[in-house]
Order: C-alpha cells, then sequence, then structure tokens
C-alpha cells in the first residue's frame, strides 16, 4: 500500500507553505521529513492528513478510520486520564469490550505507560505525554500513522522507547511520515525528505542521499564566506558548492546535519545571488 | 518598554476595540438608556364611561385600547397579555385602576400618579402587588445566567480543545462535525438546564417570586433562548484562538445583554436610537418570556413574539456558528483538489 502527496502546493496568503512537493510513503516504512523552522514540515504532514487545503496537487491517503494522527501539540486531553483518553479515542474507532481492553493493556505496557493509566495526561512528564498521544494515535491499527516531532521537547529515554513503538508500527505493515529536527533520527528512516522553504531539497535514503551530495564540507575556525559557514561544536564547517575548498582546509565527511544545513544554505545564498 | 508596549497593543486588535469601544459604549448606554423615568404609560379604559373618563386623563396616561363594552375580566387579560401598562375599569365609583406591576417602573409611575387622584380612582396592583424588584429581577436573572453559561462557559470549552490542539485531532478522526458539536455542547446545555431551574426554584423559595404560569411553555422558551446563546458561544469560539480572546469578545456579547435588555433599565425609557439595540438581543425577548410566565401566568399564546423573534434567533445563529465551526473541522478541498483513498486497501496490523 503506498500513500502519497502529489505535486502539492500550499499558499497562507502571500507565504508559500508548499512548492510542487512530491512525496510518497510506502507500507511499513517510516518516511522522516526535516527541515528547519519553517520548512514545511507540519504542512506536508498536515495536508497528507486532510488537515490543510492544497491550491494544487493531489493527495493518496486513506479514509479517516484507517488514519491515525500525532499532532504536534499535546495530542491528548489534559483533564482526562490515560485509560479515559485512550477509551474514548478508541471509542471513536468503533473499539469496544474485551477487544479494547487487551489492545489498550497491550499499548500501554509496550508504552511503559501501565502504571500511570489513572494519572490525568497533565500530569504527565512532556515524554509520557507524547507516547500516549503515540498510542491514542495507533490504537487502530491505522494504514497510514503521520507523526508531527513525536520527540520534540523529551528526554533521551522517552525518545529511545517512541523509536521502538514507532519502529515496531512500521514493522507491522504501517506507512509512516513523521517529521523531526532531530537528525540522528532522520538517520534511522526508510527514506528521508528534506524540506526548506516549501521546498524539497532532497530525498531517499540516508546513503544516498550523502552520496547525491555534491561540493566539500570543510573544517575551519575562521570561515571565509560567513554566509556559508555555520558551527559544529567548538569549530566550524563551511560548505563549498564547486568542491574547491581553499588550500590547506581540512576537509571531513558531511553527516546528515552537514548535508541538511548545506544544502539550505546552497538554497538560501541562490535565491539571494 | 513603553514604546514596546503600544507596538503589542496596536497589534492586539480585539483589546484595543475593547479599550476604544466600551468607554464609547458606556456612555451611550448610560447617557441614553440609563433611565428610570418613563415618560407615558400605556393605557387601556374599558367600561361604559371609557370615552369620558379618557378625556379626563393627563397626557402621562397614552390611551391605546377603549373598549366600553369591556370589563375588569377584559381589563386583567389586557395587562396579562403585557399590552397596557394600566387599565381603568370605568361604570363604578371610584374608578378602578388595575397597574401591571410586572413593568415596575411603569408601574411605579402609574401608582405615583394615580395617588394624585385621591378617592376618585381605587388602584390594585396585579403580578407584583408589593412592586418587588426582585420579583422582577429574578425571572430576567435566569435568562442572564443561561447566557453567561451559554456564551462564556461554551466558547472557552470550545476554545479550549482549539488551544490543545485535540480538535486537530478530533479533525482526522471518523466523527462527524455534527456529533462532536453535539457533544461539545451537550454537557453546558444539561448545566445550564440544571441551574435555570435551581436559581428558579432559589427565586421562588428566598424571594417568594410566583410562578403563575404554565412551566412547559416556560422551558421551552429558555431551551430556545439556550440554543441562541450556545450558537453565540460556538460562533465566539471560531474567532478566537485563546481562552482569554474569547472571553473578551464574549464581553462583548454579554454587556450589552445586561444593560440594554430591558433587565436593568425599562426599554420604553430607553432613547429610540438606544432602544432599538435591545430589540436585537435575546435576553430581550426571554426575560418577556420568562417574566410574563412567571409573574402574568401569561399563555403561550400572548407570547407568540418572543417566542417567534427567539425561534428566528436561534435557527439563524446556531446554524451559522456550527457551519463556522464544521469548517474548522472538516477543512475540505477547494475544487480542483484531489484527495483519493489508493485501490486495493489491505488489511494493515499495526502494533
Amino acid at each position: 500500500m503506498m500513500f502519497a502527496v502529489r505535486s502539492a502546493t500550499v499558499r497562507f496568503g502571500q507565504t508559500l507553505a508548499l512548492d510542487n512537493v512530491t512525496v510518497e510513503v510506502p507500507g511499513g516504512s517510516v518516511i522522516a521529513v526535516v527541515g528547519g523552522d519553517g520548512a514545511g514540515k507540519s504542512t506536508l504532514l498536515r495536508a497528507l492528513a486532510g488537515e490543510v487545503r492544497l491550491d494544487s496537487g493531489t493527495i493518496e491517503a486513506p479514509s479517516k478510520q484507517r488514519l491515525g494522527y500525532l499532532p504536534a501539540s499535546a495530542g491528548s486531553w489534559a483533564a482526562l486520564t490515560v485509560t479515559q483518553n485512550i477509551d474514548f479515542v478508541a471509542g471513536i474507532y468503533g473499539l469496544a469490550g474485551d477487544e479494547l481492553t487487551a489492545r489498550r493493556a497491550e499499548l500501554l505496557s509496550r508504552a511503559s505507560l501501565t502504571s500511570a493509566a489513572g494519572r490525568l495526561a497533565a500530569q504527565l512528564s512532556g515524554g509520557m505525554r507524547r507516547k500516549l498521544g503515540f498510542v491514542m494515535a495507533v490504537v487502530h491499527r491505522p494504514a497510514l500513522l503521520i507523526l508531527d516531532e513525536p520527540s520534540t521537547g523529551i528526554d533521551p529515554v522517552s525518545r529511545i522507547d517512541l523509536w521502538r513503538l514507532v519502529s515496531e508500527a512500521a514493522a507491522s505493515g504501517a506507512a509512516i511520515l513523521m517529521s523531526t529536527t532531530y537528525l540522528d533520527e532522520a538517520e534511522r528512516a526508510a527514506r528521508l525528505v528534506v524540506l526548506d522553504s516549501g521546498k524539497i531539497l532532497v530525498q531517499g535514503s540516508y546513503d544516498q542521499v550523502r552520496a547525491g551530495f555534491t561540493g566539500v564540507v570543510a573544517q575551519t575556525s575562521e570561515p571565509v564566506r560567513s554566509e556559508w559557514a555555520w558551527r559544529r561544536g567548538r569549530v566550524q564547517h563551511e560548505y563549498w558548492p564547486g568542491g574547491d575548498p581553499p588550500a590547506g582546509a581540512t576537509v571531513v565527511v558531511p553527516d546528515l546535519e552537514d548535508i541538511v544545513t548545506a544544502l539550505a544554505l546552497a538554497q538560501r545564498n541562490a535565491v539571494l545571488s | 518598554m513603553i514604546v514596546k508596549e503600544f507596538r503589542e497593543l496596536i497589534r492586539d486588535r480585539r483589546t484595543l476595540g475593547l479599550l476604544i469601544m466600551m468607554p464609547l459604549l458606556l456612555l451611550v448606554i448610560f447617557g441614553y438608556a440609563a433611565n428610570f423615568y418613563v415618560s407615558s404609560l400605556k393605557t387601556a379604559v374599558v367600561g361604559p364611561q371609557a370615552s369620558q373618563v379618557a378625556a379626563t386623563l393627563p397626557p402621562f396616561f397614552n390611551v391605546t385600547t377603549m373598549q366600553s363594552s369591556g370589563n375588569r375580566a377584559d381589563a386583567a387579560t389586557l395587562l396579562q397579555d403585557n399590552k397596557v401598562d394600566v387599565a381603568l375599569v370605568t361604570g363604578q365609583a371610584p374608578v378602578l385602576a388595575l397597574v401591571n406591576g410586572s413593568n415596575l417602573f411603569a408601574a411605579q409611575s402609574a401608582v405615583a400618579a394615580l395617588d394624585k387622584a385621591g378617592n376618585r380612582v381605587k388602584t390594585q396592583v396585579l403580578y407584583n402587588p408589593g412592586l418587588k424588584t426582585s420579583w422582577v429581577m429574578v425571572p430576567a436573572i435566569i435568562g442572564l445566567i443561561l447566557t453567561f453559561i451559554g456564551t462564556i462557559i461554551t466558547s472557552i470549552g470550545m476554545v479550549r480543545e482549539r488551544e490543545a490542539g485535540t480538535l486537530e485531532q478530533l479533525a482526522v478522526m471518523p466523527i462527524k462535525p455534527s456529533r462532536v458539536i453535539l457533544g461539545k455542547i451537550a454537557p453546558y446545555f444539561l448545566i445550564a438546564s440544571v441551574d435555570m431551574i435551581i436559581v428558579t426554584v432559589l427565586g421562588i423559595v428566598l424571594f417568594g417570586v410566583p410562578f403563575r404560569g404554565n412551566p412547559l411553555p416556560f422551558a421551552l422558551g429558555a431551551a430556545i433562548f439556550l440554543f441562541v446563546t450556545l450558537g453565540l458561544g460556538v460562533f465566539i469560539s471560531t474567532i478566537s484562538q485563546t481562552a482569554g480572546q474569547a472571553i473578551q469578545t464574549a464581553f462583548f456579547f454579554l454587556l450589552p445583554q445586561i444593560l440594554l435588555s430591558g433587565m436593568i433599565f425599562p426599554l420604553e425609557a430607553m432613547a429610540a436610537g438606544v432602544r432599538w439595540i435591545g430589540y436585537l438581543l435575546p435576553l430581550t425577548y426571554f426575560t418577556m418570556i420568562s417574566q410574563g410566565i412567571m409573574l402574568r401566568g401569561a399563555p403561550i399564546s400572548s407570547l407568540w413574539l418572543p417566542f417567534v423573534v427567539l425561534m428566528a434567533m436561534a435557527v439563524v445563529v446556531f446554524t451559522g456558528a456550527t457551519l463556522r465551526f464544521r469548517r474548522d473541522l472538516a477543512p475540505g478541498g477547494p475544487p480542483g483538489t484531489a484527495r483519493k483513498e489508493p485501490a486495493a486497501a489491505e488489511a494493515v496490523g499495526t502494533a
């Protein structure tokens, strides 16, 4: 089963939020959407979920009955307990009785939330609340799961828990489109979609993205062109699109963060020039 | 800091509107509407000497009905239907003056004016013989409470869903927008109904306010009125992003209802330029129904006008508000945007 956004363009007033974007989401795989703030990640996800009108393009998505969605917000009702949140959502999807009881217990156990079942969602930690949101998004076994920055703002341990849940969902056959600001997370996905200013800079597997990257990234303490440089820890990296760094520059093997940053700078500097 | 505050204020159109509109609104209301003095009384004169007695009345008594064949019962019916403030029954000495006590300020003015006639007139106040303010206020307060719950509490409850982002979740779930709206407003409808019953009973027990009419039309009027206020609450939620904005906006709707519905200042005493605002407000018509049924025991046939107006308001406001809310829940797509489900859907078991 393949779901997709094809040639999607979305405008919010004068702002072009998505510009002719095509992304395919095959079943059983995780597609990670990465990009900076305002890149269009949430708009892309919300378009696939049916929350945003396209100005042009097509959406191939399952019915609401087979769609799971975790928004960028808390994703649960603060004044309901963990159990009540799950039961409310499950009820909308028609789950009830023994089937619901078993499904709830299974998901709570996998998300390490069993002991918090009676607590109000408002009383959960950020990580626990995101895991609850995830559980609510998958309680009905959706064919397409859309996760908007599920791990933003939560601790590393909870991120590991969440990723385990995401991987299990993909292993069961769900198509998963998720946005993230953590590039180490994105590396684990089957495919990456790098967005900037509503445009796709590059997409493919991590290896494909790396292999397709042209130019050179050099490590420096004093960048020659500040508009092409960014800080990495205590040093700076500078992108040379033509592969022509100055003599003596220390060339580094770019990781995903370097690639995404370099491509975004190339796009912005091209726009400005 | 001052410049920063001004910049923020200029961009916060709602607060700016409140700051500019509120003084103007208060000035207009208290300048033109805050008037307890009733300049003329709608008067009926019935009985064999109706025309002679009417001719002797000062201009303060504006004779709108004259029935030479009428008697005391006819006069009482005119008062019960709220067609007149005073009904004079002739053909007896002294002349009997029946005063409509449910229109408090008109009744107070009428009693004061009739007292000047001395022994020639015997005055009898109906429906509120003690001219107690509480008797007139309690039926109106019931409407105010329904307005408060329906407008402010409902809009906050709806906006909270938007603030928490859960409205977005509901929008992608297989639940009809009509069910979401029904589920959101049903608790407020029930709570407001319970509150209405409690306030009505307390009004009767604590203040001795009578309930002379049929409770069924009263409940029907309250339900229709509640739909108007719930509709306003839903509408406010569609134009507010935060609970604070919802409260601010609800305040715009609530204040005129308190001051211009006739609940505090009599509509007849307001300047014509302000009075028409009162006739656009739902609380005006609910107050007519609640005072009519509770104090005068008026039948639904004599209250058809406020019922019809409230019904029309309920249809327009509630339908408009729910359509706006549906738009938030089901963004859909413009013509030409294709959204389709891939063929050959297979069962997928997410772990």
